[in-house]
């Protein structure tokens, strides 16, 4: 048996090295990577990177910031298993690799022109955050953009600061709602499905693009459709758990996609109707 | 122009003895009672002409259990991609598994392209191995069109009594020959003697499930809300066996495993099965495939639905072993036949 070292691969990782982590809620941690070298990771918005841990494994996470952040991106990461409890024990300044992006993004320059509208539940925000602030910073280039989040509990929002200023901004419609308030609570109470009938949007130049757990899917579909939003326009984007991120080791297959490779961004025209896809 | 030379049956030994004085040479070998595995030899006496499809398809010399992709040093933050292969030929190919090989061929040269496993198959010659009859009652080859060959190989031997009479494929192929010295040219009179056991097969192999050749996919399209696959539920241990017997099944897992330091390690990818419950599972536990009867139907679904949008081509060879090995007696050949009947 001969062994050699091979000068590409697509299990070779990057060098990174995180700037900046806290908790963001009792669950998530946040952190800001930069590649080393000073590369830019040059992402699409809702691609996916592989973080490499040496010695405990990789897991897939969403990217959450835009890519016209050039200089590092963000991750937040839900203390869930094995590599990302290692993760929650990251400070700034530690090392980390990472490989990626991989995967199918939002379809930018589709959306580009038209009405946007973006449900997320739970960790959803954070993929579509991605999205969300690439199209704030270049707002004139869409249309109307409405904004609509859901979570359990207000201490689960993430990046609360963030979307209050989301909130604030005169060319964004926004709508935020909690399944169970606390005393200090001033918004909506229900479940994300709620707000949607109140959207008041023109069906034929609205994309909608829509993230969340598994279970939400169904839900908040069905209100979309009843809008008459044609199925061609509307996105998700569906997790998995990749293990090699380039289309071979099988886990994140949906019917003959491979989630990494041919999602995770996917229209509901093109993933409905397979097997275990929603 | 076609090429094809005779190997006298009793000079296989000088050949493969020849061959195994230069690199490593694999055939079939007995293993116990009418099992067998494809094993290092060193002469063709250790070799089982007559064998039933090996316990592992060769497919482990392509894509081994288990393969260092990667090693580490944490001090160093550094880590290298590596690649393990060995030189080899391998003797005895029945065209099932060949049939095999092509469809990993064809997922691992599918972009990105894996490297390791390009580099290590074109470090093994393959000889091919015909079968003049069925192997067993499992065996559906002919329906999936693998009863007679399709290429993939460097060498194809076929049996003529005491002679093989041997097609060389490839620039390799012909190397192997020339440098064993023991082969004699081809006349008229063997090459008819092949054409007429090819006529022959004609009469011996016959579609074995009540379903035809390109009827199968459309067999699968329409089979997703199937009884047959609660009757599969009810049955299925999970074992996982059917997948690792598979010629074609590829899925995998990547593992890092640190050294006694603690400071070095690798990371290997290891065969995994999406039989196993935890397979499709998520983070906050959802499980894509939860049910057997979900994880069976994507098995199939593997073999005869989605490879054919992808890749053209049914990914089931015909080979028989997962009915061989199941030990719930799930027969590939019964599930085609009642999915048939259902949806008749």
């Amino acid at each position: 048996m001969k062994r050699i070292e091979l000068k590409e691969s697509e299990y070779i990782v990057a060098p990174a090295k995180i700037l900046e982590a806290r908790m963001m809620t009792a669950q998530e941690k946040y952190f800001k990577i930069a590649l080393e070298g000073g590369t830019s990771l040059d992402h699409e918005p809702g691609q996916f990177v592989m973080v490499s841990l040496l010695g405990i494994g990789e897991a897939p996470i969403s990217i959450s910031s835009s890519p016209t952040k050039r200089s590092y991106f963000e991750l937040v990461v839900r203390n869930v298993g094995k590599v990302t409890n290692a993760l929650h024990k990251m400070e700034a300044g530690d090392s980390l690799g990472i490989r990626g992006p991989f995967g199918r993004g939002f379809p930018v320059q589709i959306l580009e022109g038209n009405d946007l509208l973006f449900v997320a539940g739970g960790l959803g925000v954070v993929p579509l955050r991605s999205l969300i602030n690439f199209v704030i910073d270049n707002r004139r280039d869409f249309g109307k953009v409405h904004i609509l989040l859901g979570c359990k509990k207000p201490a689960d929002l993430l990046f609360a600061n963030e979307i209050k200023e989301w909130g604030k901004r005169l060319d964004v419609n926004f709508n935020c709602t909690v399944d169970k308030a606390d005393p200090d609570w001033k918004g909506n109470i229900g479940l994300i499905t709620s707000l949607i009938p109140g959207v008041n949007l023109n069906p034929k130049r609205t994309f909608a693009v829509v993230v969340g757990p598994p279970i939400m899917y169904k839900f908040v579909l069905i209100e979309i459709l009843k809008k008459e939003i044609p199925q061609k326009q509307i996105y998700v984007s569906l997790e998995r758990h990749m293990k090699c991120g380039v289309g071979k080791c099988g886990h994140c297959q949906i019917a003959q996609y491979y989630c990494c490779k041919d999602g995770p961004v996917f229209s509901y025209d093109q993933i409905k109707g397979n097997l275990e896809a929603l | 122009m076609q090429r094809f030379v005779i190997l006298s049956k009793k000079d296989l030994d000088a050949f493969i003895s020849a061959l195994a004085q230069s690199q490593k040479v694999v055939a079939p070998v007995a293993r116990g009672h009418n099992n067998f595995s494809f094993a290092e030899v060193s002469s063709g006496k250790e070799i089982t002409l007559k064998y039933i499809p090996t316990i592992l398809p060769p497919k482990k010399y392509f894509l081994p259990t288990q393969e260092i992709i990667t090693s580490y040093n944490k001090r160093e933050n550094a880590l290298n991609a590596i690649l393990e292969y060995e030189k080899m030929v391998i003797f005895g190919v029945h065209t099932c598994d060949l049939a095999g090989i092509q469809c990993l061929n064809m997922v691992f040269a599918d972009k990105p392209k894996d490297i390791n496993y390009i580099i290590r198959k074109n470090k093994i010659a393959i000889i091919g191995l015909e079968c003049n009859d069925y192997c067993d009652e499992y065996a559906s080859c002919h329906v999936v069109g693998n009863h007679l060959p399709n290429g993939g190989y460097d060498l194809f031997f076929t049996d003529l009594g005491d002679v093989f009479i041997v097609h060389i494929n490839t620039m390799l192929g012909d190397e192997l020959v020339n440098k064993a010295a023991v082969f004699k040219s081809a006349d008229a009179k063997m090459l008819k003697a092949l054409e007429s056991l090819r006529q022959m097969k004609h009469s011996i192999f016959k579609d074995e499930v009540n379903v035809k050749h390109q009827e199968l996919k459309p067999l699968f399209d329409r089979s997703s809300n199937s009884k047959v696959w609660e009757d599969l539920n009810k049955r299925c241990v999970a074992c996982g066996n059917c997948t690792n017997v598979c010629p074609t099944c590829y899925c995998f897992d990547i593992i890092d495993e640190p050294n006694l330091d603690l400071n070095t390690g690798v990371r290997y990818r290891r065969w995994d099965s999406c039989q196993n419950e935890p397979f499709a599972k998520v983070a906050g536990n959802e499980n894509f495939r939860k049910e057997r009867s979900q994880r069976q139907r994507h098995r199939y679904m593997r073999k005869f639905k989605y490879p054919v949008d992808k890749y053209s081509r049914y990914f089931c060879t015909g080979c028989g072993r997962c009915s061989r090995t199941c030990m719930a007696q799930i027969k590939l050949k019964e599930t085609i036949n009642d999915l048939a009947k259902e949806t008749q």
